[in-house]
């Protein structure tokens, strides 16, 4: 801040102008913003609601107690449920490889933990149909085996793995890094082992990156829609996750029951923005104070 | 040559050892599958099948789409960053919160939005359709959903940026007797480019990729509304595994180079920060 404590309050007080638009100008961009974000945002999220309550409360209701819904409510659970903690173990150590030591290929480990982001949907799924499917590489022997992956729930977590691999390694990565070392060379030097250091020392440290990277990782994991589709079959009650099913309900003009199911998927995406919220308030308020460079 | 440098903290090894494995079993291993199906094509037949009128069709309507809709949201983008970082109005941490909405929206759920907001009597397709404008199961409806997907990229990578621009170059234009839009133009939009750029990479690579949200507001035409995520799901409907293999080629290529792109925006990027 070089100029304005040394400024008369006239002139002060005209580069703060100047530093912002007229009030016309101000609102109508503010205008043409929201208008965007009306057409994009806002409509499309509160016509879910509007679609799945439009015959009233008690038919929204009556859409769960399909047998078919729940079983797809289930298996998207038990899908998280798989996928998240393994994702978690391999984010953590993913990140305390790259983030505390300095070895060879260290950028390029990086590049390969983003690459299923760089991968379409249905290319993910169908990776594992080109090696478990009946044509696949090991298809002949899985089918020898009675095995069934493809079309069977063990595809469906595969692909899903798959999808949300990064999510907890890139949260954790750039956290890890800032934080440095010094910390838990400070713990080992004064005696304490690996384990104690990593949970008394890093994990607090990194915590709220954390749940905001499993929180990512879930969210993705009980929505993911393309990778899904190639590796279920859409078997009904059996291989259909939530996504799926509302998708099967959409085409059959179920509209009352494709959108409830929607709205829980939709609530689940609120309740995922409102957590990143809280998350961000909570680093904000650890982090120091910024400088004022 | 060292391969790791010394450290006294433990666990490098099981770490290391674990990613490395996780890694290859989920993603190398995996991916490879898609290389060596190619692989056992002639050099012909994969020729054939990736420069098929369908599907050269796809790529026309993927990549135009994708671009449109990348554009938009270069230019609302700026302008939603814009107003959330320099203007304050009632609402605006909700509205902050919302933008992020498409990331965290299951793609499929977008999409039966999107195609029954956007229907000839959808809320807003109702007062499109009279003046001529079809949304659903036209390219354009394909546009809307791509725009949709990638709206948070550009407004989260200008964000920072912008809420880190000094005032000093501002106070200083305005002293040298700059107006507001040379101001913008001039000085505020170049310090921006790196930022729209890796934004705009972003949401048109994800735009490329996309599927969930498209296929119920595209009608999913051959040869008109048909992107190419569709068209390889279809080939693997019918057990085309070759030829789905050799589309999703294609496809991973396009995705590397712009993956590559943004790497070196990003690069360039960090390099004029910290040269300021």
């Amino acid at each position: 801040m070089f100029a304005s404590g040394r400024l008369k309050r006239g002139e002060a007080s005209a580069l703060s102008r100047a530093r912002t638009e007229p009030r016309a100008v101000r609102w109508a961009l503010i205008g043409a913003a929201l208008l965007f974000l009306g057409f994009f945002l806002l409509t499309p999220l509160v016509v879910i609601f509007a679609e799945a309550l439009q015959k009233g409360f008690e038919l929204y209701l009556e859409s769960f107690k399909e047998p078919e819904a729940w079983a797809a409510i289930r298996l998207t659970l038990l899908t998280a449920v798989i996928a998240v903690p393994l994702n978690l173990v391999f984010g953590v150590a993913a990140a305390w490889a790259i983030a505390k030591f300095n070895f060879v290929g260290k950028n390029v480990l990086t590049t390969l933990i983003d690459l299923p982001f760089a991968v379409s949907p249905v290319i993910s799924g169908m990776i594992f149909v080109l090696l478990f499917g009946m044509q696949g590489w090991l298809g002949p022997w899985l089918q020898a085996h009675d095995i069934k992956i493809i079309f069977a729930v063990p595809g469906i977590v595969l692909a899903t793995i798959f999808v949300t691999f990064p999510f907890v390694a890139r949260e954790l990565i750039p956290l890890m890094q800032a934080q440095g070392t010094e910390e838990e060379e400070a713990a080992i030097v004064l005696g304490a082992s690996g384990w104690q250091t990593f949970f008394r020392i890093t994990v607090p440290n990194i915590k709220w990156g954390l749940l905001y990277g499993v929180i990512l990782c879930n969210a993705r994991a009980m929505g993911e829609f393309g990778a899904v589709s190639v590796v279920s079959g859409h078997i009904r009650g059996s291989t259909n996750t939530m996504p799926l099913h509302v998708e099967i309900l959409y085409n059959e003009y179920n509209f009352v029951a494709a959108f409830a199911v929607a709205s829980l998927l939709a609530l689940l995406a609120l309740v995922t923005l409102a957590a990143k919220r809280f998350v961000e308030w909570k680093t904000q308020r650890q982090a120091p104070p910024r400088g004022l460079d | 040559m060292v391969l790791k440098q010394k450290s006294i903290l433990p666990g490098f090894g099981p770490a290391l050892g674990f990613t490395l494995f996780y890694l290859g079993f989920i993603v190398l291993i995996p991916l490879s599958t898609l290389f060596l199906k190619t692989a056992t094509l002639t050099w012909g037949q994969f020729w054939e099948i990736i420069t098929a009128p369908r599907a050269l069709a796809s790529y026309r309507l993927s990549l135009g789409a994708s671009l449109v809709a990348a554009l938009v949201n270069v230019i609302f983008g700026l302008l939603v960053a814009w107003v959330l970082v320099r203007y304050s109005f009632p609402g605006k941490r909700i509205v902050d919160g919302l933008v992020d909405l498409p990331f965290a929206l299951p793609t499929a759920v977008g999409g039966i939005a999107l195609s029954t907001v956007y229907s000839g009597k959808g809320w807003i397709g109702q007062y499109l359709e009279p003046l001529g404008i079809k949304v659903a199961y036209t390219p354009l409806g394909v546009i809307i959903a791509l725009t949709f997907i990638g709206l948070p990229f550009v407004v989260r990578t200008v964000q920072p940026v912008l809420e880190d621009f000094h005032p000093e170059f501002e106070e200083a234009a305005t002293t040298l007797g700059a107006s507001r839009l040379q101001i913008f133009l001039r000085v505020i939009l170049p310090t921006l480019m790196p930022a729209l750029l890796t934004g705009f990479a972003l949401a048109f690579a994800r735009a490329l990729g996309e599927y969930g949200s498209v296929v119920f507001i595209s009608g999913n035409m051959p040869m008109r509304t048909e992107i190419t995520p569709l068209l390889i799901m279809t080939k693997l409907e019918q057990f085309d595994y070759a030829g789905a293999t050799a589309l999703a080629v294609v496809m991973l290529a396009a995705s590397f180079l712009l993956l590559l792109a943004i790497n070196l925006l990003q690069w360039w990027s960090r390099n004029r920060l910290a040269a300021l």
